[in-house]
């Protein structure tokens, strides 16, 4: 579709409404103008910034035989990155979805000083530009950083390490799970907790069989938006992970060296993989946020 | 970046709950426990990274730090950044206002595959929005031969950075508005055209101040993320100094010459910015929940 074909919406009929709002809604029609020319508009310009770009990922490793991409993506120095970028992620996950759940428990349930500036706080790396978050992290977790200082003497290296990889990831995934968690903590029916107590359930059994399985799958989708972000992350992570081949390159960082040694096959077969990977965890991301709604009877 | 976390609206609607009762809470002592340890997990993470890159930036006083901002290769990369900003605000704020219209005043069929679609550059890593453009613009890519007979620069060049910025940012206003103008349903709408206004009157008059905050929030988060987008301006840019550099590549790049202090007191304008934008947020997010 494109902007300078004449578009549907122009066309209005003795009733004000479009031929395409006719075809549409057979039943139901919209008095309100306008949907033609722009839902043409959107899918014009998702096309050609979100839909052709990244079409063309996919028309490029066709280029390839299959044989040839299997050995670029199954390559040592590919898959030791692969698992690098998701075995880490998946710990820094792990890692935020207990350490979310504490937060966004203790700023939901409790009262303490300060409690709003912390409950802003949380959405530091969602506005921190990545960069930034990572030369500061290299520098805190450094052997002559502030925190690095107080972990050497325990012979604990971070920076220039996996460790740091894992550190840096926790960091920009850490608001998913207290965001997602929040407002379905917050909805929560006080009667619900009521109701097991009177039954005679103490506060440990009403948390983990009354509240968890309500919160679970909000839990599960912070979970996995945090995976997914941090399989991504690039700029919060080179510059703490010593970017050793095999043992500290990530793969999108792999994905940079391809390219600047103007080996685009390889660069463009490690990024499906990534891309592929990235559309599997949103599909779960869907389910489960359906689940979530369904449980916690939102529409 | 936000991912699918609830955007403004639906937040500032779930913050009115019930305070905790006796029955609804746990033993002091578990309560300080988990405060603590919540308070503890984001000061090392959240907060001494920010004091970081301030303490940094002027560790050797107000004149170095004024200094390694006045630097000429500096401010071509401040004025790049503001210019890359100000063209993929425009037009994702221009996009997020259509698409709103479309998917929030009407039914349709497929609307929630479009929703998908368009939060889709939230799931692809930085590095891959680059490399899409490079794979179509770069020298081997399908219009390279093309643009390179006509002397079209696309890659290693401003376009091809406000295309990156421009898929990273592709969500950012569309998905504040979308989940507020379908809470808002379309009945004064429906009252604007029936008394006789146009579409437009009744987008300016009527759906826009409804959503303003909403909007604003959005523009800021997208103005946050085009400014500091680092990954996918990385693969397209060239780091040429003086000409291609934005603020977080400038920052690299002095970070990788040892010039810690250059590259903290750059730092530490977007760090600002991030500041300001969460302080923005708080704000409109008391402005939706008092006009609601």
């Amino acid at each position: 579709m494109s902007i300078a074909t004449p578009t549907i919406g122009d066309h209005l009929d003795s009733r004000g409404t479009t031929s395409l709002d006719r075809r549409l809604f057979r039943r139901r029609r919209s008095v309100i103008p306008g949907f033609g020319i722009t839902l043409g508009l959107t899918l014009t310009w998702l096309a050609l910034i979100v839909l052709i770009p990244l079409g063309g990922l996919f028309l490029k490793t066709a280029e390839l035989s299959p044989s040839e991409f299997w050995s670029i993506v199954t390559g040592t120095r590919a898959l030791n990155a692969f698992k690098i970028s998701f075995g880490l992620s998946l710990v820094a996950a792990i890692v935020n979805l207990f350490f979310g759940a504490l937060v966004g428990w203790a700023l939901v349930r409790y009262d303490f000083p300060g409690k709003r500036m912390v409950d802003a706080l949380i959405d530091i790396p969602f506005a921190l530009p990545t960069a930034v978050a990572g030369i500061a992290l290299t520098t805190l977790f450094a052997e002559n950083g502030w925190l690095g200082g107080l972990l050497a003497p325990l012979g604990i290296k971070v920076a220039f390490t996996p460790l740091g990889i894992l550190i840096a990831l926790i960091f920009i995934g850490l608001p998913f799970v207290v965001r997602t968690l929040q407002p379905v903590l917050e909805d929560l029916d006080s009667e619900i907790e009521e109701a097991a107590a009177t039954l005679g359930a103490n506060r440990w059994q009403t948390i983990t069989r009354v509240i968890a399985p309500i919160v679970l799958p909000s839990l599960l989708t912070g979970f996995a938006l945090a995976f997914a972000r941090a399989v991504g992350e690039y700029g919060s992570v080179i510059f703490i992970a010593g970017n050793l081949p095999n043992v500290s390159e990530i793969a999108p960082l792999l994905i940079v060296i391809r390219l600047e040694e103007f080996k685009y096959a390889d660069a463009t077969a490690i990024a499906v993989v990534m891309l592929l990977a990235s559309f599997i965890i949103l599909f779960a991301i869907n389910r489960l946020q359906r689940w979530s709604a369904a449980r916690t009877g939102q529409a | 970046m936000a991912g699918a976390v609830a955007p403004l609206a639906r937040r500032a609607r779930a913050s009115q709950s019930a305070g905790p009762r006796a029955i609804r809470s746990e033993p002091a002592v578990v309560r300080w426990l988990v405060i603590g340890v919540s308070l503890a997990f984001l000061g090392i993470f959240l907060v001494l990274p920010l004091v970081t890159v301030f303490v940094q930036a002027f560790s050797r006083g107000v004149m170095p730090y004024l200094d390694a901002l006045t630097d000429p290769d500096a401010v071509a990369a401040i004025r790049l950044t503001l210019l890359v900003a100000a063209i993929s605000v425009a037009l994702n704020l221009a996009f997020g206002l259509v698409a709103a219209w479309s998917i929030a005043k009407f039914e349709f069929p497929g609307k929630s595959v479009l929703i998908t679609l368009i939060d889709l550059p939230f799931s692809v890593s930085p590095v891959i929005s680059g490399l899409v453009f490079v794979l179509l613009f770069g020298a081997q890519g399908f219009f390279g031969a093309w643009l390179q007979a006509h002397d079209i620069r696309i890659i290693f060049a401003l376009p091809g950075i406000v295309l990156a910025t421009l898929l990273v940012t592709f969500p950012f206003v569309a998905r504040e508005l979308i989940p507020l103008m379908q809470e808002q349903g379309t009945q004064e709408e429906e009252a604007a055209v029936s008394l006789g206004a146009s579409g437009l009157q009744t987008f300016f008059r009527v759906t826009l101040p409804n959503v303003k905050w909403a909007l604003l929030y959005g523009v800021l988060l997208c103005n946050a993320r085009a400014m500091g987008e680092f990954g996918a301006v990385a693969v397209v840019s060239g780091h040429i100094r003086g000409e291609t550099n934005t603020m977080p590549l400038h920052i690299e790049i002095l970070y990788n010459e040892y010039q810690f202090m250059a590259a903290f007191a750059v730092a530490s304008l977007l760090a600002l910015l991030a500041l300001v934008t969460l302080i923005a947020k708080v704000v409109l997010e008391r402005f939706v929940e008092a006009e609601r």
